[in-house]
């Protein structure tokens, strides 16, 4: 690992560690794990379930502290820092999207939105002005007024993206973000991912969908805790598709 | 591509061969790219000379042309053209990935200690996974309910079942080795 890459890594961990439990019971979800993310780069990390992959999120993004090792954030270690401090990385400085959505029922669809700004001190005018604007960013300028209830399980996981998106996170986490979703939404997810990618968002992506595995600039496998495989999905294979439908190339 | 696809893009109307690229142009979408344009004219050519297809140039050509230029000529479908055409139809297949080939190359690769099975799964995986972001990415261009963006959902379904089958095939293997 040289000084270069760390200077074009927005997030890096070194000897990332997450144990649980101890003697024969002892759990190893994350062991020993070195990652770099550059700015502006889509990860994803894909494995079985309990390979460790959700708890690794959750490290990284500052919902739980690691039994060893760094993460950096920006520039800055954040896996020793204090509570309020790292409350303060979650709220400004990352952005969560859930398989399960996560949305306050009783709020509709804007507010849903315009939640985090208003946590974050911002003005109502302000926070409702920017979660307008979300909104139209993915696609549901006009279902601002409804409650997730009355909205498609698609269309809910782009307000949760939408809100997500609301403090300009430097890296945005997803863990299954196409779990719950049919096959349509989950194309109009893909879609939303890849115009965040082209405007520059930074996005790690737990998951165990090739669909949206397929759609990172690079690929990490990950067994029982550890990195096992790396794949640069980039560059590929043009032409050879039509070989798969029965067409020569 | 298969000799009845055109002829059953003949069985509407006779066409020139450039009426029928553009026919398959359309359905395919960016599938289609990779088609050697020159494709269409030799399968007419053969299938003309196994007297599925007539061709004639239609009058008011100019003269000067040389007659036997396949892009100067329409084409149609003969009684034998037809026959075959309603035949194709009714046949039933389907296209399949050579699984057989790949399941023996890890096989073989083992029994002989040729290779690590599984990192013959990892790099058949890096492919398809490529594959698949490219078909994907395609799909994303395509408009709601375009032809070429059904047909690519097909190629995204078929590499995503391939893969899950290559999560099998590791699966099995990893137990294997860490069983012998």
């Amino acid at each position: 690992m040289s000084d270069t890459d760390t200077d074009h890594a927005v997030l890096w961990t070194r000897g990332l560690r997450k144990h649980y439990g101890q003697g024969e019971g002892l759990v190893r979800a994350v062991d020993g794990v070195d990652l770099d993310v550059a700015r502006g780069e889509t990860v994803a990390v894909m494995g079985p379930s309990g390979c460790g992959k959700s708890t690794l999120l959750h490290l990284l993004g500052g919902l739980d502290r690691p039994s060893g090792g760094e993460v950096w954030l920006a520039g800055r270690r954040i896996d020793g820092i204090g509570e309020r401090a790292l409350a303060r990385v979650r709220r400004r400085e990352v952005g969560f999207v859930f398989q399960a959505f996560h949305l306050m029922d009783e709020l509709t669809a804007v507010e849903n939105v315009e939640l985090p700004a208003l946590l974050g001190g911002r003005s109502a005018g302000t926070a409702r002005r920017r979660a307008v604007d979300l909104l139209d960013r993915v696609g549901l300028a006009d279902r601002a007024g409804f409650l997730p209830a009355a909205l498609s399980g698609g269309q809910r996981q782009r307000v949760a993206i939408a809100r997500a998106l609301s403090n300009e996170p430097l890296v945005l986490f997803a863990d299954e973000p196409t779990g719950n979703l049919d096959s349509a939404s989950t194309l109009d997810v893909l879609r939303l991912f890849d115009h965040l990618h082209e405007a520059g968002q930074t996005l790690v992506i737990v998951t165990h969908d090739a669909r949206i595995a397929a759609t990172a600039d690079r690929l990490i496998a990950m067994r029982d805790g550890q990195f096992v495989e790396e794949t640069r999905l980039t560059g590929g294979s043009t032409g050879r598709l039509s070989a798969l439908v029965g067409l020569e190339g | 591509m298969q000799q009845e696809v055109l002829l059953a893009l003949l069985a509407k109307e006779p066409s020139y061969g450039y009426e029928l690229r553009a026919r398959l142009r359309k359905a395919l979408g960016p599938l289609g790219d990779a088609m050697n344009p020159g494709h269409v004219y030799v399968t007419l050519t053969r299938l003309e000379k196994a007297g599925l297809v007539a061709s004639e140039r239609p009058k008011g050509s100019d003269p000067g042309d040389t007659p036997d230029r396949p892009d100067r000529k329409v084409y149609q479908l003969t009684a034998d053209g037809q026959q075959r055409v309603a035949e194709w139809l009714a046949e039933v297949s389907w296209p399949k990935p050579d699984l057989a080939e790949f399941h023996l190359k890890l096989i073989a690769a083992t029994t002989a200690g040729l290779a690590d099975p599984l990192s013959i799964v990892d790099a058949q995986r890096r492919e398809l996974l490529r594959r698949l972001r490219e078909a994907q990415r395609a799909a994303l261009t395509e408009p709601d309910g375009s032809d070429a963006g059904l047909l690519l959902e097909g190629i995204v379904l078929r590499l995503q079942a391939d893969l899950r089958w290559l999560e099998a095939c590791e699966q099995s293997w990893t137990g294997r080795r860490s069983g012998s």
